[in-house]
């Protein structure tokens, strides 16, 4: 079984166009969440964090490509810079997560400036993958929020088999009319920015962003490499639009990846949630954890800052924490102020200094689907 | 891996069986009766299946005659996965959302209809009814690909994180319909 190391990254998102300029945002505790008024999107004003849609449109202004296309392989072309990976080679391949992709084609006045095919979700994998020149079919993982998790797990069990060298993980999806209107018909939505594991939270923040990450049987050029540990998913089997009331798929995703992983629950030292700030999703995870006494490691939810960005999330927030072990730094949990999940979580209240060495990401989803994966830090001599 | 003979075809409003036919409905029945029909034909109580879009009832349809003899009840609930796969993801139910909101004055979207807009409530739907709680994927490729779905539930089972699992294609766009999915179990 060969080792699967992590060696290059990128972000898109409000916070900014490079993983350790949105790294720095979150140091500096800075939220993307913003109140927007686009009629075009909703009627009505509505609260999320978006992508700077005119700056993105500078940097990649061919429009042969959509929206999400230009994020994604901006996304793509940043992650692999200084990574040595080939991605014309037979031996890279590309993972694309998403949820809806280029759901806005729907409109057909826009669907008409494309070829009609263009609103499929293998079809946005065949762009990236020309664009790049990449002789392999991409796979395409949709999942619902656990997409991203899944897309890294995959991507991991693959090169664990010798199945390529190079795995590019990218994964993104856009605030939509589509998306937004959904999840407003569901009450989901919080009128404020989300406040993750907060006793006075009222629902999510929806947020648009791109995410890769580089995948390697090779480490990296820096003295710390950071190595997938182990992951899984499990099904709740329970309800398909709400959580688990025992946390029952989550506490089965997180025991699978700590075996495969090889430690004992008290062996990781942080724990990046999933935390949508939704009543129900906060409280699940709260169990699950529970059910494994990960009570008192130190948790946090990025959704304060990012959003709920569906696709991308389980990417661009397993970067983050790979940032928060190379820094050796806990993230806050932006818009968390009071304790009030059903069972008591560690809730990281303020960002400090703390020795990260094995940590857990945690991701849930529509259709009863949770996720986890556990990154190791080693250090080489 | 042992790939049992279990395995289920649905197209043409033909349900075949490990190859035989199984149920079938007249060829120009909207799909939406077809799959009333076949259910119907089963006589199992399951009022759920009703609230279902067309493609995830497709896919339950295709499970419950798949697991018709109850193989998955050797297995303890997480070892079980399903990993299926389809080209469209949830296209038609997408389309019924967006008509539902494109226009300002015309605004009525549903959670009914929107939480059908991701193809692995189908999975979801399945691991409900018979009580699977193992790995999960949903991939999305322009044509089936057997290989990409066995693949995966090799190295799945390869790293003990399943014994068994469903796999296949259960795909709806605005012209035609498929569903191929076997049932699989390790060595």
């Amino acid at each position: 079984m060969k080792k699967v190391f992590f060696i290059g990254d990128n972000i898109i998102s409000s916070l900014g166009f490079t993983a350790s300029g949105n790294f720095e945002q979150l140091k500096n505790g800075v939220t993307g969440i913003k109140r927007i008024t686009n009629p075009e999107l909703y009627p009505e004003p509505f609260i999320a964090s978006m992508v700077n849609r005119n700056k993105l449109q500078t940097l990649f202004p061919d429009n042969r490509y959509t929206l999400l296309e230009k994020m994604l392989i901006l996304s793509v072309e940043d992650a692999i810079k200084n990574t040595g990976v080939d991605i014309s080679s037979s031996k890279t391949l590309i993972v694309l997560s998403t949820t809806k992709g280029n759901i806005d084609l729907l409109d057909e006045s826009l669907a008409a400036k494309y070829e009609k095919n263009r609103v499929y979700l293998w079809k946005l994998g065949d762009t990236i993958a020309a664009y790049f020149g990449n002789p392999n079919k991409p796979l395409v993982i949709s999942n619902a929020c656990i997409s991203g998790v899944m897309a890294i797990n995959t991507a991991a069990m693959l090169l664990q088999n010798d199945l390529y060298e190079n795995i590019i993980v990218t994964g993104g999806d856009i605030v939509s009319r589509f998306v937004l209107s959904g999840f407003m018909s569901f009450h989901s939505l919080s009128p404020e920015p989300c406040k993750p594991f907060d006793a006075n939270r009222d629902g999510l923040s929806l947020g648009e962003a791109a995410g890769t990450v580089v995948m390697s049987v090779r480490p990296g050029k820096h003295k710390k490499s950071f190595v997938f540990a182990g992951g899984a998913t499990a099904n709740d089997a329970n309800h398909i639009s709400g959580p688990s009331r025992t946390g029952e798929g989550s506490y089965i995703a997180i025991k699978k990846a700590l075996q495969e992983a090889g430690i004992n629950p008290h062996e990781t030292d942080h724990i990046s949630a999933h935390g949508t700030a939704t009543p129900y999703n906060d409280d699940m995870e709260s169990i699950a954890l529970s059910r494994h006494n990960m009570n008192n490691i130190p948790v946090n939810s990025l959704k304060g800052f990012w959003g709920h960005t569906l696709g991308a999330a389980g990417i661009i927030e397993t970067i983050a924490l790979l940032h928060e072990m190379k820094n050796n730094i806990l993230i806050q949990t932006k818009g968390f102020s009071k304790a009030g999940t059903v069972e008591p979580l560690n809730v990281i209240t303020q960002t400090e200094k703390t020795e990260l060495n094995t940590c857990l990401k945690m991701a849930s989803g529509f259709g009863g689907c949770n996720a986890a994966l556990i990154v190791k830090k080693q250090m080489d001599d | 891996m042992i790939k049992s003979n279990n395995h289920i075809t649905i197209r043409n409003n033909q349900i075949f069986k490990n190859g035989v036919l199984f149920f079938e409905t007249e060829p120009r029945l909207p799909l939406k009766d077809f799959l009333k029909a076949s259910w119907k034909n089963l006589k199992v109580k399951y009022p759920k299946f009703y609230k279902m879009d067309e493609v995830s009832k497709l896919g339950v349809l295709a499970a419950e005659i798949l697991l018709a003899d109850e193989p998955h009840k050797t297995f303890n609930q997480e070892e079980t996965g399903v990993v299926l796969s389809n080209a469209r993801s949830t296209y038609i139910t997408d389309t019924e959302h967006w008509n539902s909101v494109k226009d300002d004055n015309n605004f009525f979207p549903g959670p009914a209809v929107f939480v059908y807009t991701l193809p692995n409530i189908m999975i979801g739907e399945i691991c409900i009814r018979h009580k699977l709680k193992g790995e999960n994927a949903f991939f999305i490729t322009e044509k089936y690909d057997e290989k990409i779905i066995l693949q995966h539930i090799e190295l799945l089972m390869a790293r003990n994180k399943i014994k068994a699992a469903i796999g296949g294609w259960v795909d709806h766009s605005p012209d035609d319909y498929l569903a191929e999915m076997f049932w699989v179990t390790a060595p």
